[in-house]
């Protein structure tokens, strides 16, 4: 074994604030995207790969990443969907038994782009003060003038359609086809951990692409519906959004998670809004306003619901709150067996707190079916 | 649902004195409750036996009671104050646990109307009781390892014949792994067998299957009434199973745990906090995982308390655990409190970090002569460090560099052991210096999986071990003049000492320090401990150091970011005492937040330098600025250099704080109160004789050694019994009474093995002579002594070990005036500015000068404790030139007498040697007030006065 060196790489913002690191492997490389944080301490692996991170630079707060490898059955999604990594101290040698690759291999595989040894504590308080923004992340640290000029044809995130970028193209299924109940689960960026927990409770899943009209989900005859999460802004969901208004309407229970909260809440008319840096990690406290107990849950999201509108509407009901900045974190609808969540009881990572919501949906649908009998 | 509006009187149990297992921390966490409590409007009253605590000040509780812990004093406290409405027994630790229980069952509570809160007894009893909590574990499904109880002798051969070998016997009731033991070996298994019965107060031993180098994790939980839980830390042991996590060397948070099997584990403990009952407050749980691809998880222990850890939980995470559990005792829910830190987020939340803490224990096996260093199921540490840094590398680093064992971190300072033989032994039997060895090893060319075969650290850690060694090897290759920026800033950000880089280098330090901050503009920039990554702003000022790459503007300016902004305040800064070691423990801790909290009064920013993770300085809350950092020449300096203070206080920190006073005065740093001249004089025997001749004060003859011939030659003059010694030393550490050249010459020649180029000394011995101290405020013109003791044993034992009494039991009215007449002449002579400790022998009413240190000393809290005053804050501000002696009202209030009783931790050891002499072996003290020399206690202490002494 010989000491290393790695070349230099920089992370350049869209405000023209450059923070200089490595490139991780010494490889050579440039990457776009929405640079945002997340908090978790563990979960790397399910991180990277959940679609919700479309198109984002994710900056790892946790001071080491990829000290336990990567494991093929531990992903969320086929392949690496964040468009770049930025840490403080990445792991090129990993331990874990279990694991089959190190998270350098992983990446190369996934052929992800990514930069260590980055001040990740003073790029989160610059994120946090500054909010959100594009980035580029490269070796190309001589050319600094033109990864601007390229990096200013980057879209923004606020209007961005990303659903249709990592939903599936046609319809699959999961589970068993003997179990007792159908669920159609419309796919705007779905994590296998939702279909994990859906399928473990006795149910087969039939999984539509995010663009698939509601009669072509309602023609299968589910005895409920599922809007999953995904990345991106909600608003320009036009489809997802007049599906759930059809699937609210026919009845049946709905239940919504992340970006398919938010396409609820568009549906019953309460609009959505760009958070200054949204939520990213698994530490997130929620307050449970019909039982009073607390929740420790797993959250990625960069828009969020609104709250004076939501209070306002006579129809909805807030169910959830967000202990840190009130913000919307769970709804339900009155008379209705529909309700939605902003964050993650799949977990994956995260906490299993909030897993309790999948049982809560389950009862709807039981309840269902057995007045249908 | 907010806070309970029917308690508003609560007793609070503290710790009692300091023994292995249960150290300062209590006095933090006990401190903490106080203070939580008080901000809610309840009336406090506490009772605790140690003197040489924060929590025992006036001012913390409404009522303290310094008195022994059992259930007579429990009752005395419960008569006089029928108002107490409950008793919060889980922040002092198992003594305060036991001491409840035993009023519980004596029906204590109940008849005095008193509700135990924060815990419930049936949990206490579950979680004890080995069996019941394995049935219980067993029925919520939660795994364990093959275990059974033995209540006999004969049931334990029962079981090993079962379980086969390796197993690991535990006493049931005991603390810090007493009695507990790892049974390699059939013929090893009667003994063990029979000392754990022994030991455990209900003779009752569990047998288990030993999950030998599994890996080993503790997670720390806080839950309230509402059942919510949260996880505060998540501790991994870097030691695998097989060596007790108070000696071991942890690391939060955890390195090596996927999401999937951290998850499980954090509903295990969960589930296991929620079946053993129904309370609020704090827990502890522990857990070892199956180092395969099965990952399995299984269930060691949980305490429904505060813990050793929940301290080191709380500093690593900045999460004040028992300050929150306190507030959850009393009835809130973690949702209606605020972060303590950000103050605008909630407590129900888990903090994650975005550096890395690792914490080593402390061993002090030098005393325990003749003890067995090897690291087991029992506890034998004395103290712990954590060293914060953004990497594992840096952290480990900054925790050997705070370890004060001349170590400068680990390498590249030619200690190193090169022995292959020695290398593979000292990586088999663990020991006090086992983390140095891997390093060693892997220098020496042995293959890390060589390494992990036979210590089962975990591989991650070895490969980071490895990537320091590659990188010291690799910068080895340059000289000071071209080593690049880049390697330089590696070196740094991996933790390295300007002063290894020099050894790799082949220069001085001061080379590198310039080198790196002049040409290189490399510096320490300061990170907050903040429980959120930054996601949030925090305003707590508890900062830890690092090293960073640049950022830069728009408009082209680079900088490197600093969490620590500089006030245009003027400044003070407290170098703290470093890790507890026995003859430097929680006393100069006590002196050193008094300090602090003095220089606030006289109207300047405070900054405390200490790296103890048990302490109570080191608590956010004390100094306006905490810099959680080794106290290590570079990092003070470096701190130094960033606050431009007006002084720095090193007489409260004990020989740690101390010691750097030589260089600091080189640096033209200010040492506030007494200089280091005066310092150095009185350390200087030669000088210091001088100093007494000329002020016409007798001391016993005596004279200076390098060589043992030199020594030979002394005695000759000098005349045996003498008593040989190493200079700058604390606590009497190599001191020792030799009565013949043979002797004489053995332990000279061992000292100067053990420290090089010292030099010793030699005083002829006062044979039966009887002992005192004083300790005393001096501003350099008026001194004002603030108490006499009188050691009961005589002469030979040192004074840490000795009961002693205030006042004096039975010096007479010429003798006092001739201690009281040195001690001035002494302090003024030394042109001392605070404290000053003054050592006397008195035979034939003579009073002979043994010896004197101008600095706080440890009988300065239990003077203050015993005469109510606060004499460290009259001593800082007189330090700061800010008040005079003549200034104060002293008004010292004490009927009959205080009583300093030492206390030992020999039942760790149980082959030690346990006569008492010179060298300093208890771990800590209490107080026991005494209304006058007829009391029993005191004719007892004074009947055995002689038994320990060795001759």
């Amino acid at each position: 074994m010989k000491y290393q060196s790695r070349r230099k790489a920089l992370l350049l913002l869209a405000d023209g604030t450059i923070f200089y690191g490595k490139s991780v492997g010494d490889k050579e490389g440039t990457a776009f995207g929405e640079v945002c944080f997340n908090t978790g301490m563990t979960g790397y692996q399910e991180i990277f790969t959940d679609p919700s991170y479309f198109g984002q630079l994710m900056v790892t707060t946790n001071a080491h990443i990829g000290n336990y490898g990567t494991n093929v059955e531990e992903v969320e999604s086929d392949s690496v969907k964040i468009s770049g990594l930025i840490c403080r101290n990445f792991s090129y040698e990993y331990s874990r038994p279990r694991a089959d690759k190190s998270l350098e291999d992983f990446l190369n595989d996934n052929k992800l782009f990514a930069i260590s040894d980055v001040d990740t504590r003073a790029l989160v308080s610059y994120i946090r003060d500054n909010g959100a923004m594009n980035a580029v992340i490269s070796t190309d640290v001589n050319n600094i003038d033109g990864l601007k000029k390229q990096l200013a044809e980057v879209p923004s995130m606020e209007g961005l359609e990303l659903a249709s970028k990592v939903s599936t193209k046609e319809p699959y299924f999961i589970g068993d086809e003997s179990a007792t109940f159908k669920i159609a689960a419309l796919d705007i960026g779905i994590k296998k951990n939702i279909l994990r927990n859906l399928s473990k409770r006795d149910s087969y899943i039939k999984v539509f692409p995010f663009d698939a009209s509601f009669d072509e989900m309602q023609s299968w005859e589910p005895d409920a519906y599922f809007i999953s999460n995904g990345p991106g802004d909600p608003e320009p969901l036009v489809d997802a959004i007049a599906a759930a208004k059809k699937m609210i309407d026919s009845g049946k229970p709905v239940f919504g998670i992340c970006l398919g909260h938010q396409v609820i809440a568009l549906a019953k008319g309460i609009s959505t809004y760009k958070m200054h840096n949204g939520h990213r990690g698994i530490n997130h406290p929620i307050l449970n306003l019909v039982t009073g107990k607390g929740e420790i849950t797993s959250q990625n999201h960069g828009f969020a619901v609104n709250r004076e509108e939501t209070e306002a509407n006579s129809d909805v009901e807030i169910t959830h709150v967000h202990l840190n900045d009130n913000t919307v974190a769970g709804i339900k609808l009155k008379d209705k067996d529909v309700f939605s969540v902003q964050y993650h009881p799949e977990a994956s990572p995260g906490p299993h707190d909030a897993d309790y919501l999948f049982d809560q949906f389950f009862d709807l649908i039981k309840s269902k079916s057995v007045q249908t009998v | 649902m907010p806070k309970r509006q029917d308690l508003k009187s609560i007793l609070i149990i503290g710790s009692g004195p300091i023994i292995i297992g249960q150290a300062c921390e209590f006095d933090y966490s006990g401190s903490q409750a106080l203070r939580s409590l008080k901000e809610d409007g309840i009336e406090t009253i506490l009772i605790n036996s140690n003197p040489a605590t924060i929590m025992t000040d006036p001012t913390m509780a409404d009522h303290v009671y310094l008195k022994p812990l059992n259930t007579k004093s429990i009752i005395e406290i419960l008569k006089k104050h029928p108002q107490i409405d409950a008793v919060l027994p889980t922040m002092g630790g198992q003594t305060a646990l036991n001491l409840c229980i035993e009023a519980d069952e004596k029906g204590i509570w109940e008849d005095f109307n008193v509700e135990i809160i924060g815990v419930d007894i049936n949990a206490i009893n579950i979680t004890e009781d080995r069996e019941k909590f394995r049935e219980l574990m067993l029925k919520i499904g939660i795994g364990m390892a093959p275990q059974a109880t033995a209540t006999s002798f004969l049931k334990g051969k029962e079981i090993a014949q079962e379980f086969g070998f390796p197993l690991v016997i535990r006493a049931s009731y005991t603390l810090g792994g007493a009695g507990a033991s790892i049974v390699h070996k059939p013929e090893d298994f009667d003994e063990l067998l029979s000392r754990g019965l022994e030991i455990s107060p209900i003779h009752e031993v569990m047998i288990d299957k030993a999950l030998m180098g599994w890996k080993e994790y503790e997670l720390e939980l806080l839950r309230d009434k509402n059942d919510n839980v949260v996880i505060i830390c998540t501790i991994e042991n870097m030691d695998p199973m097989g060596i007790h996590t108070g000696d071991s060397i942890t690391v939060a948070p955890a390195m090596t745990l996927s999401d999937r099997t951290f998850q499980k584990m954090r509903d295990m403990a969960i589930h296991m906090m929620r079946s053993i009952g129904d309370f609020a407050g704090g827990c502890n749980v522990q857990f070892a995982v199956s180092p395969d691809d099965e990952e399995e998880i299984i269930a060691i222990e949980i305490n429904p308390r505060v813990s050793r850890s929940s301290a080191l939980a709380s500093k690593a995470t900045g999460y004040p655990i028992a300050k929150i559990a306190s507030k959850l005792a009393i009835g809130y829910h973690l949702n209606e409190l605020d972060n303590q830190i950000t103050k605008s987020t909630s407590a129900l939340f888990e903090p994650t970090l975005d550096y890395v803490i690792v914490k080593i224990p402390r061993w002090n096996f030098d005393k325990f002569e003749g003890s067995d260093r090897t690291l087991g199921l029992q506890m034998k540490s004395v103290g712990e460090v954590m060293g914060i840094g953004r990497s594992f590398q840096e952290a480990l680093h900054k925790a050997t560099q705070s370890l004060e064992i001349k170590r400068n971190g680990l390498g590249a300072d030619g200690k190193g052991y090169k022995n292959y033989d020695q290398i593979i032994q000292k990586l088999t039997v663990p020991s006090w210096d086992r983390v140095f060895v891997i390093y060693d090893a892997i220098q020496l060319g042995i293959p890390l999986r060589r390494i992990h075969d036979i210590t089962k650290i975990d591989m991650w850690f070895l490969k980071q071990y490895e990537e320091l060694h590659l990188l010291e090897k690799e910068i080895s290759t340059y000289t000071i003049a071209t080593l690049t920026k880049e390697l330089m800033l590696e070196a740094k950000q991996r933790g390295f000492a300007d002063r290894q880089i020099a050894h790799m280098l082949d220069c001085y330090e001061s080379e590198v320090h310039k080198k790196r901050t002049e040409e290189m503009n490399i510096n320490r920039v300061y990170k907050l401990v903040d429980t959120c990554a930054a996601e949030f702003k925090a305003m707590t000022p508890y900062y830890y150091s690092t090293f960073e790459e640049e950022i830069e503007k728009p408009d082209g300016t680079r900088y490197v970011e600093n969490d620590s902004e500089v006030t245009d305040r003027k400044k003070i800064v407290v170098l703290g005492s470093g890790p507890n070691r026995i003859g430097q423990g929680i006393e100069f801790d006590y002196c050193c937040v008094h300090g602090v909290l003095a220089a606030a009064e006289c109207g300047y920013e405070t900054i405390m330098i200490n790296c103890n993770p048990e302490t109570v300085s080191t608590d956010f809350d004390t100094a306006d600025k905490l810099y959680f950092e080794p106290v290590f020449w570079e990092h003070i300096y470096d701190i130094i250099r960033h606050e431009k203070p007006e002084g720095v206080i090193v007489q409260l920190g004990g020989q740690t704080a101390l010691k750097l006073a030589e260089k600091l005065s080189k640096y033209g740093i200010k040492i506030i109160g007494t200089s280091f001249e005066s310092l150095d004089l009185a350390e200087d025997r030669g000088s210091f004789s001088d100093l007494l001749k000329a002020n016409d004060i007798p001391y016993p003859q005596f004279g200076v050694a390098e060589t043992a011939d030199e020594a030979l030659q002394l005695a000759d003059e000098l005349n045996f019994p003498l008593l040989v010694r190493p200079s700058y030393v604390l606590g009497g550490q190599g001191m020792k009474i030799v009565i013949n050249k043979e002797e004489l010459e053995e332990h000279v020649v061992d000292l100067l093995r053990k420290i090089p180029n010292n030099k010793l000394l030699l005083d002829h011995y006062l044979d039966g002579a009887i002992e005192a101290e004083a300790d005393a405020i001096c501003d350099g013109e008026d001194v004002y002594i603030i108490g006499i003791m009188e050691h009961i044993e005589p002469c030979g034992i040192h004074s840490g070990d000795s009961n002693a009494t205030l006042p004096p039991f039975n010096l007479g009215e010429f003798v006092l005036q001739q201690i009281k007449d040195h001690t001035k002449k002494i302090a003024l002579a030394l042109n001392t500015v605070g404290l000053i400790n003054i050592q006397f022998a008195i035979k034939d009413d003579k009073v002979y000068i043994i010896e004197a240190n101008p600095r706080a000393s440890r009988t300065v809290p239990f003077i203050a404790k015993a005469y109510k005053e606060p004499y460290v804050n009259y001593a800082t501000k007189v330090m700061l030139g800010d008040k005079k002696v003549k200034d104060f009202e002293f008004n010292p209030q004490l009927e009959g007498f205080a009583i300093k009783q030492p206390v030992f931790s020999f039942n760790k050891f149980p082959n030690v040697n346990k006569n008492l002499g010179p060298e300093m072996k208890s771990t800590g003290e209490s107080i026991l007030f005494i209304e006058s020399l007829k009391d029993d206690q005191f004719y007892d202490l004074y009947g055995r006065r002689k038994m320990y002494l060795s001759k």
